[in-house]
């Protein structure tokens, strides 16, 4: 057990410090969508000294630094430490630009890396159908070839900023006969083509954090496809693994948790301190315990990277469910401490603390759900952590009874 | 930067389990809950193998080792629900006895020949202040010393004095609880002679952390095995023409075991590593690790013995053992609530 990074990231860490005082003041403000120049220019400071796109080649319009798990933690720890904005993460940068490096031709790396790490390019990610949710290799969108064009028909749910995006990444089936994981593409294709609708769909928190997405006979150049005809299950596969964690990261829990212990400190309720009441107390200090828990986990991950012998398999499966559920309960206490000032929502004055309590708690229900539900969570943990066997496959007498 | 186990660590832990897979098989666990036979044999060859004196100095014919390998040892332990009295004399009885530089008695307890019991409950438990001291003379009670064989007793006192007494001076009352692997009594003192360790409470608490993250690893590693017995019982049972383990339901509850205990095994390392590298939040570590344990350790109890069905309900399995000592780690040292409280107060929220 050694949890010191070593003498020679100390230089790294100066270097970090440095371009935060530096550049802070630099940064955009809040109210400064991911349009606006002063998140572009922050975005390119970013890029040109390695604390965004740090990996993505030169070529490409990254930083072109060899990958080193420690050099990145320390920049993460140091902008999280001085609040400092991470630049501009969307899907197409945190899940499609691995994609395109890894599976990419060289024209489209050429094309649509460089403006996607930039902002330029804004992505959104076309998975889920109303049919294919859980089961997501069911999706029937389909796209057929027609010269040199595909001809798409079909509907997309659940693709957050698509209003806003310049972009879809999108399954579509292209080989109807064969088996359900074979017979599907990736493909890449503009918002603006005719034949998209967009329909804003408004969920529990009031806001319409996702759309609906209808294609009829949108025709997408043929060349726009990443990796072979069929070959899009495995490419979508390997962006999944990633959304997974990156939905419950302890770093965030702490920080909210934080914000729970700084209002019941700071906020009376009929005169007392509400940390004075044992009962909201022990419930915080449950969830301090479990917070730790999954901070420890994270660190146990990070130095797998680094020590390739490590296996951690088990440790990474459960971060989706584990840190989802936990992050819902910590945004439960901070209404719960509140009593009746915890139902303000929106822009009621009362509002305390950090505010948005009961909209976090509401939206990480639906991070419960999206990127993979608890449930399916704990069957890919169960079979593939704990070796046990699958959901028996129903015989076609059963399917004949069901009515499947 | 490494997270985790080093080489000697892994072989530690390796060693051990051999040897407590051979030596601590379920029957020995049965003679034992049935009042026949010893520890004795088995804590001699844990001495053997140097996990008396894991944190004795090599001064004193220890191996002098830290709270992170004293941390992987419980883990093994508790997964065999191993007898003995490692948390009170390889642990709590060793460090505070080294720490008060009362070393005496370090070279025979690091041979496994000298076990000194702990006897807390006039500072931690349910039976505050009904011990007093005048001229080195003990009366009053203690509860739930552990453990019943033990040479000789440490008595903590309300004031943060602890005192080392021989069992041949008190008498000792064995008290029965649910958890058969471990041996708990009570002492009675009248006017008994004993000897002044130390009147240092920060030592005294420090001592007590560093129990409660031993007894956080023993819990996890008798979840562990709870965890493993359920999967295994879960690929062999058959219902329905199907092995149970195929059920969504009994698949889910085992994830939800495997999703708990898995972040735990970090949480109990960093607890064990903590001390040896001397952090501030080594002793509210600890004390969150303990509580979280109990809790994660009293999930996993109830699931896994509901996974086995009927059977986990019988003696037949013998699985009730680790239910039982689970249940015991959550409360001796201090519930979790009391652990829980203390961490508040550690970091200032309460007094």
């Amino acid at each position: 057990m050694d949890l010191t990074y070593g003498a020679e990231y100390d230089v790294f860490r100066e270097e970090v410090k440095a371009f935060i005082r530096e550049h802070k003041h630099r940064q955009p403000q809040p109210g400064d969508g991911f349009r606006s120049q002063a998140l572009k220019d922050w975005q390119s400071a970013l890029i040109e000294h390695g604390y965004h796109s740090r990996t993505v080649p030169r070529d490409y319009g990254g930083y072109g630094a060899e990958p080193d798990i420690i050099k990145s933690r320390i920049i993460s720890e140091e902008f999280a430490a001085e609040r400092v904005h991470r630049g501009f993460n969307g899907q197409g940068v945190t899940m499609l630009t691995p994609v395109l490096l890894e599976m990419g031709t060289e024209e489209q790396k050429q094309t649509f890396v460089a403006p996607t790490i930039k902002a330029d390019i804004i992505w959104c990610q076309g998975y889920s159908e109303p049919g294919a949710g859980s089961d997501l290799a069911s999706l029937t969108t389909k796209a057929e070839l027609d010269g040199e064009e595909w001809v798409i028909n079909g509907q997309k749910i659940w693709t957050s900023t698509a209003h806003h995006a310049d972009w879809m990444f999108c399954l579509v089936r292209t080989e109807p006969d064969a088996p359900k994981h074979l017979g599907i593409s990736f493909l890449l294709f503009r918002m603006d083509t005719p034949g998209i609708e967009i329909r804003p769909l408004v969920d529990m928190t009031g806001d319409a954090n996702f759309n609906e997405v209808f294609f009829t006979d949108v025709r997408v150049p043929k060349h726009q496809i990443v990796g072979e005809r069929g070959q899009g299950w495995q490419v979508a596969n390997a962006v999944l693994g990633h959304e997974r964690s990156s939905l419950a990261t302890p770093d965030a829990a702490t920080i909210r948790l934080n914000g729970v212990k700084r209002l019941m400190r700071e906020e009376r309720i009929s005169g007392q301190p509400i940390i004075d009441n044992a009962i909201f107390r022990d419930r915080l200090m449950k969830l301090e315990g479990r917070v730790l828990a999954m901070q420890y986990n994270d660190m146990r991950l990070l130095s797998a990277k680094i020590n390739r012998n490590q296996d951690v398999r088990l440790a990474k499966m459960i971060v989706k469910l584990i840190g989802t559920e936990l992050r819902h309960e910590i945004e439960c206490l901070g209404i719960d401490v509140m009593g009746e000032i915890g139902l303000s929502y929106g822009d009621n004055p009362h509002v305390k603390g950090l505010g948005s309590w009961q909209y976090q708690y509401m939206f990480y229900l639906g991070l419960i759900i999206g990127g993979g539900t608890s449930q399916i969570q704990k069957n890919i943990i169960s079979e593939r952590g704990l070796g046990m066997p699958k959901e028996p496959k129903m015989s076609v007498a059963e399917k004949a009874v069901k009515g499947a | 930067m490494e997270f985790g186990l080093s080489q000697d660590q892994l072989l530690l832990d390796n060693s051990v389990r051999k040897f407590l897979s051979a030596e601590v098989p379920l029957d020995a666990i049965r003679s034992l809950a049935a009042g026949e036979g010893s520890d004795a044999s088995v804590w001699r060859g844990l001495a053997d193998m140097g996990l008396a004196g894991v944190l004795i100095p090599e001064a004193h014919g220890g191996a002098e080792m830290g709270m992170l390998d004293a941390v992987v040892i419980a883990e093994a332990l508790g997964y065999a629900a191993c007898p003995g009295p490692f948390l009170s004399t390889a642990v709590m009885a060793s460090y505070l006895l080294k720490e008060a530089g009362a070393t005496d008695s370090l070279a025979r307890m690091a041979t496994g020949e000298y076990r000194v019991g702990i006897a807390f409950s006039d500072v931690i438990g349910a039976h505050k202040g009904q011990v007093t001291e005048s001229d080195s003379k003990l009366s009053g009670q203690s509860l739930f010393a552990f453990d019943a064989e033990a040479d000789a007793y440490l008595v903590a006192l309300a004031d943060g004095q602890v005192l080392m007494i021989e069992a041949s001076e008190v008498t000792r009352t064995p008290l029965t609880t649910i958890d058969k692997t471990r041996s708990v009594c009570e002492l009675t003192f009248d006017a008994s002679p004993a000897c002044l360790v130390t009147d240092d409470m920060a030592l005294l608490k420090q001592t007590i952390v560093r129990g409660r993250a031993v007894q956080a690893a023993d819990t996890l590693g008798a979840a562990q095995y709870m965890l493993d017995q359920a999967v295994a019982y879960s690929l062999e049972r058959k219902q329905f023409n199907r092995v149970v383990g195929s059920f969504q339901a009994v698949k889910h509850m085992c994830a939800e075991m495997a999703s708990q205990l898995e972040p735990s095994r970090a949480f109990v390392w960093y607890a064990g590593h903590a001390f040896d590298e001397v952090t501030a939040d080594a002793a509210a570590t600890a004390c969150h690790a303990k509580a979280h344990l109990a809790e994660v350790g009293q999930f996993v109890a109830k699931t896994s013995t509901e996974v086995h069905g009927g059977m986990g309900f019988t003696d037949l399995l013998g699985l009730h053992y680790w239910f039982k000592r689970i249940g015991f780690n959550r409360q001796l040292l201090g519930s979790p609530e009391a652990v829980r409280h203390e961490a508040a107060v550690l970091q200032g929220l309460c007094e």
